[in-house]
C-alpha cells in the first residue's frame, strides 16, 4: 500500500535525512520525500498498519531532524 | 514569510545590531568575552542544540555540527591567543543563518510561484439542488450529475455539455491562448476556464479520474523521479561532507606535528587549527543539495505552464540529450483527419461502394474508418453487418447484407487473391472487394499540420541530428509527406509491430549518448512510446491513454511544442550544470585557499552563503520559458 503525507521541513538536506530515516523504519518498503512539494510518499510492507508505522516514521524523522513535521 | 522566517529575521537583525554596537564598546578581557557571547547565543543557540542532538543520534556530520565546531573553535582560538577577536565567530554564525534564512525564503517563494503556475485545481463544483445552485466539494460529485459552470469559473470535472454555448480558455492546460468554442454535445475537460456563457455540464468522470486531477498528480509527483544529476549530487554530498571533515582534522594535526617532529620548527597550532576550522565552514553542501532539485522543479513547472507535461526530472534530462526524433505520421505531423478524395475504378455506384465500406468499417475507431463513415453520411445500421474481422495493418473483412465485403490495402487484396488496380494519386488507398471481386478503390488523404514544416526546422535548430518518420501508409504518400517536411528518413508500410522493430533498429545504430525520442498521438503507439528512450505523446487533452503511456505529454497537438520542450529541457539542464560546476568549483577553490592559509573564515562564509544565493537565483531562472 502507498500513501502520501504532507510534511514540513526547512532544508533539502534535512529532507534527504528524513527520507533515509523513513526508509530505515520497520514496516516501510520504500519512501521518497519530495522537498519541493513538501510531500512524503510511503510504500508500506504488506499487512502493516500505516497508522502505526507512520508513528514510528515520525519518531525516527524527529530523531534526525527535530524541526520536521509529518501531518499524519 | 511564515512565522519561523519572521522569528529568524528578528534574531538576525538583533544579533547584527548587537555585533555592530560591540565594535564601539572598548570592553576588555572577560567582560568582552561575555558581551560577545550574547549575540552568539542569540543567533546560534538552535544550531548548537541541533549539533548536540546530532552527536547523540550518531549523525555527526551535519552542517549544524560543522558550524558549531567552527565557531566554538574560533572563539576558543581567540581566547587562547588573547586576541579578543570574537567578531569572526559571531559573524560566521550570523552569515550562516542569513544564508539559511534566504534559502528558506527563496525556496518557499518559488514553491508558491510554481504551484500557483500549476494552480488549475478547482475548489468547488456548482450543483443544482432544487433549483438552487450549491457549491460542493468536487470530490463528492457523482458521475452523471449536472453541474453549472459560470463564466470565469474553472471547469471542475470532465463531462459533456448539456446546455449553453461558450468559449473556453484552455491556456492553463495547453499554453494555447486561442479560446476554444464549445456547444451542447461537446466534451469538456476539467481545468479549462469558462469565458463567456453559463454552461451546464453532465459529468462523465469522478473528480479523481478527471483530467485536472491526473495532470496535477503527474506534475506534483514529477520531481520524485530523480534525475542522474540529482542522484550525483546527493551521493556527492554524502561523500563530500565527511571527506572535508576528515581533511580538516588532518589539516589541524598533521602539519603541526610534521613541523614539530620532522622539521624542528615551532608547531604553530593556532594557525593550522584556524585553517581547519575554515575548512569546516566551507564544507556545508547545502548550495548543491538545494539548487539542483529546485532547478528541475522550476523547469517542470515552467514547462507545464507552456502545455508540456514532464513526468519526471529524469525525462527532462533525457530530453535535453535528444538527437534523433522519430515521428509517427498520422495525428503527429498530419492532422489525422482524413477526407475521402476520390473513388476510382468502381464497378458499383459511388454511394453504394461508400456504404459498403462504411458498414464494413463500422466497428473500427481508426481515423480512416471514421472518415469513410463521415463521407458516407447516412445512419449506420449495425444489424446489417456480421462477422467483422479486423486484420491488423491490412484492413477489414465483414459480411454486409449477406455479401462478403473486404476493405483494405493491397496486402489484403493479395491475401484474398483479388487482382487490384493501383492508384497514381498520393494518399491512403482503400481497395474494395465484394464477394472476392474487385469493386474499385477509395482514395483518402490526410492534411499536413500547418506548423509541421516549421516544427521539423525548429528541431534541427534545437540540435536534433536526425528526423525519422514511421507510418503504416503507402510508400508514395509517405515519401510525399517526408519531402514536403524535409524529414531525413522514412519507413513506410509498417504494421504496428514493425514500428517497435524499427525503433529498436534505430536505437541500436545511434551514436553513444544520443537519445531517441518517439513522438506519437499516444492512442495506438503505446508500445513504441515505451520502447524509445523518451516517449512524447501529443494532443493529449482528454486522452488518458496518452497521459499513461508517455514520458512527456504535449497537451495540444501543435508539433512546434516538441522543439519547445527540447529547448526548455536544455535550458533547465544548462542551469543544473552551471550550478554544479559553479558550486563545486567555488568550494574546491576555497578549500585550497583555506588550506594554504590565504582564505580566512570571512571569505569562507561569504563563499558558502554567496554561492548558495546565486545558485538558488539561477535555479529559479528555469521557471521562465515563455520566450524559448
Amino acid at each position: 500500500m502507498k500513501k502520501t503525507y504532507k510534511i514540513d521541513v526547512d532544508c533539502a538536506n534535512c529532507a534527504n535525512k528524513m527520507e533515509d530515516a523513513a526508509k530505515r523504519t520497520d514496516g516501510v518498503k520504500d519512501a521518497t520525500v519530495n522537498f519541493m512539494m513538501l510531500k512524503m510518499h510511503v510504500e508500506f510492507e504488506d499487512g502493516r498498519n500505516p497508522k502505526e508505522v507512520m508513528q514510528e516514521v515520525l519518531k525516527n524523522c524527529k530523531k534526525v531532524e527535530d524541526d520536521c513535521e509529518i501531518f499524519i | 514569510m511564515n512565522k519561523k522566517q519572521k522569528k529568524m529575521l528578528v534574531r538576525i537583525l538583533t544579533a547584527a545590531a548587537m555585533l555592530i554596537a560591540l565594535q564601539f564598546i572598548p570592553a576588555k578581557g572577560w567582560l568582552r568575552f561575555v558581551l560577545y557571547l550574547v549575540p552568539y547565543f542569540v543567533i546560534g543557540y538552535d544550531i548548537l542544540q541541533k549539533a548536540l542532538k546530532g552527536i547523540r543520534n550518531h549523525q555527526v556530520f551535519d552542517e549544524c555540527f560543522l558550524m558549531a565546531v567552527a565557531t566554538v573553535g574560533a572563539i576558543a582560538l581567540a581566547l587562547y591567543d588573547r586576541s579578543g577577536d570574537y567578531t569572526e565567530a559571531v559573524a560566521v554564525m550570523l552569515f550562516y543563518q542569513v544564508g539559511e534564512w534566504f534559502q528558506s525564503y527563496a525556496v518557499g517563494k518559488s514553491r508558491r510561484n510554481i504551484t500557483e503556475l500549476m494552480d488549475i485545481r478547482p475548489d468547488y463544483a456548482n450543483v443544482e439542488v432544487n433549483g438552487k445552485i450549491e457549491k460542493t466539494d468536487p470530490d463528492e460529485v457523482e458521475i452523471g450529475t449536472v453541474i453549472v459552470v459560470q463564466p470565469g469559473e474553472k471547469v471542475p470535472i470532465d463531462g459533456i455539455v448539456a446546455e449553453g454555448i461558450s468559449s473556453l480558455n484552455t491556456s492553463a492546460l495547453t499554453g494555447e491562448s486561442l479560446p476554444r468554442d464549445i456547444k451542447p454535445g461537446d466534451e469538456i475537460i476539467s481545468g479549462c476556464i469558462n469565458m463567456t456563457g453559463v454552461l451546464k455540464v453532465k459529468t462523465t468522470k469522478e473528480f479523481g479520474e478527471s483530467t485536472v486531477s491526473k495532470i496535477l498528480d503527474l506534475v506534483e509527483n514529477a520531481s520524485s523521479r530523480k534525475s542522474r544529476s540529482e542522484d550525483f549530487i546527493s551521493k556527492f554530498a554524502r561523500v563530500y561532507t565527511p571527506a572535508v571533515c576528515w581533511s580538516a582534522l588532518a589539516l589541524a594535526f598533521l602539519p603541526p606535528l610534521v613541523r614539530m617532529l620532522g622539521m624542528g620548527l615551532s608547531a604553530d597550532w593556532g594557525a593550522w587549527i584556524y585553517r581547519a576550522l575554515t575548512f569546516l565552514v566551507i564544507s556545508c553542501p547545502c548550495a548543491l543539495v538545494i539548487s539542483i532539485p529546485l532547478s528541475f522543479f522550476a523547469g517542470i513547472g515552467g514547462a507545464s505552464n507552456a502545455g508540456v507535461l514532464v513526468k519526471g526530472s529524469n525525462y527532462l534530462e533525457t530530453l535535453s540529450k535528444t538527437r534523433i526524433v522519430v515521428f509517427d505520421k498520422t495525428g503527429t505531423l498530419t492532422q489525422g483527419v482524413f477526407e475521402v478524395d476520390g473513388i476510382h475504378h468502381n464497378e458499383l455506384e459511388n454511394e453504394k461502394l461508400l456504404e459498403y465500406a462504411a458498414l464494413a468499417e463500422s466497428a473500427s475507431s481508426h481515423p480512416i474508418s471514421k472518415s469513410i463513415q463521415r463521407a458516407y453520411g447516412g445512419e449506420i445500421d449495425r444489424s446489417r453487418v456480421k462477422e467483422i474481422r479486423e486484420i491488423s495493418g491490412n484492413g477489414v473483412i465483414a459480411t454486409v447484407d449477406g455479401k462478403e465485403v473486404a476493405a483494405g490495402n493491397d496486402k489484403l487484396m493479395e491475401s484474398l487473391g483479388v487482382p487490384y488496380i493501383n492508384c497514381h494519386s498520393a494518399g491512403t488507398i482503400i481497395h474494395m472487394a465484394v464477394d472476392r471481386k474487385y469493386a474499385g478503390h477509395i482514395v483518402i488523404s490526410d492534411i499536413i499540420k500547418p506548423h509541421a514544416k516549421e516544427a521539423v526546422e525548429a528541431l534541427k535548430k534545437a540540435g536534433v541530428r536526425k528526423t525519422v518518420m514511421l507510418t503504416g501508409d503507402r510508400e508514395k504518400t509517405a515519401q510525399e509527406v517526408a519531402s514536403k517536411l524535409g524529414l531525413d528518413q522514412v519507413y513506410s508500410e509498417l504494421l504496428p509491430g514493425d514500428k517497435v522493430e524499427k525503433v529498436e533498429e534505430l536505437l541500436k545504430s545511434r551514436p553513444e549518448g544520443a537519445k531517441l525520442a518517439f513522438v506519437g498521438d499516444g492512442i495506438n503507439d503505446a508500445p513504441v512510446l515505451g520502447r524509445a528512450d523518451i516517449g512524447i505523446a501529443m494532443g493529449a487533452m482528454g486522452s488518458d491513454a496518452a497521459i499513461e503511456a508517455a514520458d512527456i505529454v504535449l497537451m495540444d497537438d501543435d508539433p512546434l511544442k516538441i522543439s519547445k520542450a527540447i529547448r526548455i529541457s536544455r535550458k533547465c539542464l544548462g542551469i543544473v550544470y552551471q550550478n554544479i560546476v559553479f558550486a563545486i568549483g567555488v568550494k574546491l577553490i576555497c578549500l585550497m585557499l583555506g588550506a594554504l592559509g590565504i582564505a580566512n573564515m570571512w571569505l569562507a562564509i561569504f563563499a558558502d552563503v554567496g554561492v548558495m544565493i546565486i545558485a538558488v537565483l539561477n535555479a529559479v531562472r528555469a521557471l521562465f520559458v515563455k520566450k524559448l
